[in-house]
Parts: structure tokens; C-alpha cells; sequence
């Protein structure tokens, strides 16, 4: 049954309500986060009518910032590119969202809704075609800016950029050898099930050393301490340094909505998406033999859950290493990732090939 | 498969909208006061010295360039991984081998000293330093 245009833009509007919503949650998340690593008592001023829960409404009061502070646009700059490579940036950002499952199926009646906006059988190869756009966004702003700060950060961002990309395509092939396919509904639903009957079949359990690796160039993909040197904020401050206003939250905004694409793309390659822990189509069924019986709707709701939660998790990990770890040096930043992660994820694909060529 | 492109061509749609509607509303509520110094570039309060946009330096296209190398070989791996194990260990042995080239490969650029980031600009000759040369000079001068 195809689904009508009414359902899509349903879907599409709940994605970006999920990505946005999180992206700028993750805003207050980052002041508040730091303050209690750092035993301060963080944003707490923003308040409607005396009410203030503790700082949640700052994003609020920043959108609203963000929409009326003055734009302005340098004298010496490139004008339509100025004004065009935020709006590249946060695009590139959000349309990875198309591909990401966030559960199984709704029925609705004698419609079968597919909970992800595009069901694409190459799913994980147009995210990878979208993340490799995404450095144009930077290298656009930087150099329509005219200014030498900007221009500094954004050839550091696109050396730094276009050098994890490659690791990033070899850290995911172990998975790719695994579930022999790119359509990233089947790998999740490749990871329901258990292992001798208690485990989950998440692929962290298979693929440990591609994990780790992943998450490693996923932030530094997203430009984000410690690999921000694109930014630096105590020295050039980066390939933004002339944007304001609106353009400048658009930015902002890409740096937490990748950050909200690396955990859901973590989440859906290495821990099992939607799944949840021995729940089925028709309910949960234990490993001591209990059955609870749910319907459809239950079920959906519980693998949406999940899916949130296990983002969540990883948009907490995330945010404590950017408070934890100092910024590291440029060429420590490149010899990481040349040196080290690309080296290792072909090692990578080495190993995992020879496993399944034993057990096979 | 088809009309799953075109679910891709609606987000992209509503992704450009979005972003456009932001931008409009934006516009519509800032505030503009443009000031020739506000409208300067921007160096820390300094008068911006110098052309930015220049001629940057190479070890940014050489790192370009080894992107663009290893990405299309790691393009050639997609659809190999895809139907690996069906194929059997014939195709599994080819691939290392293409893998075992990429490893040579980076080995080699690795070797030419093209991924090191800090590369001294000039190293001065220490093997014939003036000194040395002089002293050299005044031994065969003695004898």
C-alpha cells in the first residue's frame, strides 16, 4: 500500500521536530552539562512569568535572539554566498534525517506505515554522499567572508573534513560484510533477535573495534572539541567569525543537529536502532519464557521510545567527552586520523572478512 | 524504488523550505543599523591587514588530493562488501589483494612524509657547517 503525500510530510515533520527539538535541547544540555561537571550552577536566568525550570527556557530565548538580532553582511564580502553557505550548512545537516529509521511499522488501518521518511535500499551510501557535502557549508562561509581568521578556519576545516571522510567510509565496512546490505531499516532489523538466547544481536557485539572507530571520526566529523580546531574559539575562532545574527545560529545549529546525526547513525548501525531488547512484532518474549502481548501501536511506541533513548545516550556521551578532553593540536588531529584510524579500520575489514570466511 | 527517490526529492524540498523560511522570517524581524566600521572586517579591533584570499599553502591540496585517491578506491569496496558472502573465497582473496594495495599505497605516502603535518621549512645543512669547513680549511692550510 503506498503512502499518501499527507503521511510523508507527517514523517518529515516529526523527523525534524526530533532532529531540531534535540539540537536545540542539546544547546541547554551543553551549558548545563558543563556547569555540573564544573560544580557551577549553569544558565538558569531565562524565565516566562517567574518561571524558570532550571534554564530550559534559554534555547527559547535564543531562537527568538537568533530571528531578530541584526545580520549583517561584511562590506568586502561575497554577498550571495555569504548569505547562502549557512542555509548549505544546516540543509546538508538535516536532509541525512531522511534515511534514518526510527521504528519498524505502523498499521493504520489497511495503511502499513514505514516509520522512515525515505525507505531507501542504498540508505547508508546517501548518507555518506550527504556527509560528504556537508564541507562545503564551511568552506563556502569561509571564504565569502574575506577575512583572514575565517579563511584559516575553513582551510583547516576541509583539510580535517575531507580526511575523516575517508576513514568514516572504511570504519562502517565491517557492518556493510556483516549484514550485506546498505539499506539501513534491514541492518536494524537484522540486529532484532538474540545471540544463545539472552544477548541482543546489536552490532557493537560484532563489530567492537568498528565502534569505537566510528564514534571516534563521527565527532570529529562534526567539528566539535577536542577536534575543533576549525573553531577554536581562544584563537582564530573559525570559519564563522563574521556571521551574526541568524546566520551565525545556523551554524550553531549545524554543529548540534550532526551532533544528533552521528548519535542516531551510531544507534542504528551498532545498537540496534529501534530495537528493543526481545521485543517482537506482537509483544515481548523473555528468555525464561514469559510472553507479553502488545499490539501494533504499543510496539511502535516502544521502538520510537527506544530509538529516542539510545539517541539521547549518545548525545550525553558526546557531550561529556567535549567537557572532559582539551582541544587537541592540528597535526595530532590529522595523524590521528591518517596514521592511526585509517590504518586500524582497514585492519578492520581484514579481520572481520577472514571471521566470516572461518565460520562460514 | 523509484518513488523512494521521490520521498528524498519531498525532504529535500521541505529541508530547502525550512531553511528558507528561517532565513525570511529572520530578514523580516532584525534590526538594521549598517555602520561603515561594523561593516569592516573583522581582526580583533586591528585595520584588517592583507588580502585573505591567497594562495594557501600546498599541504592542503596534497592532503586533497590523497582524499580524492583513497575515496574512489574505497567507493570500489561498497558493492563488494554488499555481496561478499555470496561470492566465496575467490572474491574474498581479490579483495584483500586490492585492500593489501590501498595498505601499500598509504605506506608509500606515509614513507614520502606527505601525512607529517609539522615539516621543518628549511633544515640548514648540518653535515658541512662554515665551522667545520674552516677547520678543514686551516688543517690543509697547516700541512
Amino acid at each position: 500500500m503506498a503512502e499518501g503525500i499527507g503521511i510523508i510530510l507527517l514523517k518529515f515533520g516529526f523527523i525534524l521536530l526530533f532532529a531540531l527539538g534535540l539540537g536545540g535541547l542539546l544547546t541547554w544540555v551543553e551549558r548545563k552539562q558543563s556547569a555540573i561537571m564544573q560544580d557551577r550552577i549553569g544558565a538558569n536566568r531565562a524565565s516566562i512569568f517567574g518561571l524558570r525550570l532550571i534554564g530550559l527556557f534559554h534555547p527559547l530565548a535564543d531562537a527568538i535572539k537568533m530571528f531578530t538580532k541584526e545580520s549583517f553582511t561584511p562590506a568586502s564580502a561575497e554577498k550571495f554566498l555569504f548569505t547562502l553557505a549557512p542555509a548549505i550548512s544546516v540543509f546538508f545537516a538535516l536532509i541525512g534525517f531522511a534515511v534514518i529509521p526510527f521504528g519498524d511499522k505502523l498499521i493504520f488501518g489497511d495503511t502499513v506505515v514505514n516509520l522512515q521518511v525515505a525507505p531507501l535500499n542504498v540508505g547508508l551510501l546517501y548518507l555518506f554522499a550527504v556527509a560528504g557535502l556537508a564541507v562545503y557549508g564551511v568552506v563556502l562561509g569561509a571564504w565569502a567572508s574575506r577575512n583572514n581568521y575565517a579563511m584559516l578556519g575553513g582551510m583547516r576545516a576541509a583539510a580535517q573534513m575531507i580526511s575523516y571522510e575517508v576513514a568514516l567510509g572504511v570504519t562502517i565496512f565491517g557492518s556493510i560484510m556483516i549484514y550485506q546490505t546498505v539499506d539501513l531499516q534491514q541492518i536494524v532489523h537484522l540486529q532484532g533477535g538474540t545471540f544463545w538466547g539472552w544477548l541482543p544481536a546489536w552490532g557493537i557485539f560484532m563489530q567492537p573495534l568498528g565502534f569505537i572507530l566510528f564514534l571516534t571520526v563521527g565527532i570529529a566529523e562534526t567539528k566539535r572539541v577536542p577536534f575543533d580546531a576549525p573553531e577554536g574559539e581562544s584563537e582564530i575562532i573559525g570559519y564563522f567569525i563574521e556571521y551574526s545574527g541568524m546566520g551565525f545560529g545556523m551554524y550553531f545549529l549545524t554543529d548540534f543537529v550532526e551532533t544528533v546525526m552521528i548519535s542516531a547513525i551510531t544507534v542504528t548501525l551498532f545498537f540496534g536502532g529501534w530495537q528493543v531488547p526481545y521485543l517482537l512484532a506482537d509483544g515481548f518474549h523473555f528468555p525464561w519464557g514469559e510472553v507479553w502481548l502488545l499490539n501494533n501501536w504499543t510496539v511502535a511506541l516502544f521502538q520510537i521510545a527506544s530509538f529516542s533513548l539510545k539517541v539521547m545516550f549518545f548525545l550525553w556521551l558526546q557531550m561529556a567527552i567535549r567537557w572532559t578532553l582539551p582541544r587537541f593540536r592540528y597535526d595530532q588531529i590529522l595523524r590521528l586520523g591518517w596514521k592511526y584510524i585509517l590504518p586500524i579500520s582497514l585492519l578492520n575489514i581484514v579481520l572481520t572478512g577472514i571471521v566470516i570466511m572461518v565460520l562460514k | 524504488m523509484l518513488q523512494n527517490f521521490a520521498h528524498i526529492l519531498v525532504f529535500l524540498i521541505f529541508g530547502a523550505a525550512f531553511v528558507g523560511i528561517n532565513i525570511t522570517i529572520s530578514r523580516l524581524l532584525q534590526a538594521r543599523n549598517p555602520h561603515p566600521v561594523k561593516l569592516s572586517t573583522y581582526e580583533c579591533g586591528e585595520l584588517p591587514e592583507g588580502e585573505s584570499w591567497i594562495q594557501f599553502n600546498i599541504r592542503f591540496y596534497v592532503i586533497a588530493l590523497i582524499f580524492l585517491i583513497f575515496e574512489v578506491e574505497i567507493a570500489f569496496l561498497f558493492p563488494w562488501a554488499v555481496v561478499f558472502k555470496s561470492l566465496g573465497t575467490f572474491a574474498f582473496v581479490e579483495m584483500m589483494v586490492f585492500v593489501f594495495i590501498l595498505i601499500i599505497g598509504l605506506a608509500y605516502v606515509w614513507g614520502k612524509g606527505d601525512l607529517e603535518w609539522e615539516k621543518p621549512a628549511n633544515v640548514p645543512d648540518t653535515s658541512v657547517s662554515p665551522l667545520t669547513e674552516s677547520k678543514e680549511l686551516t688543517q690543509l692550510m697547516a700541512s
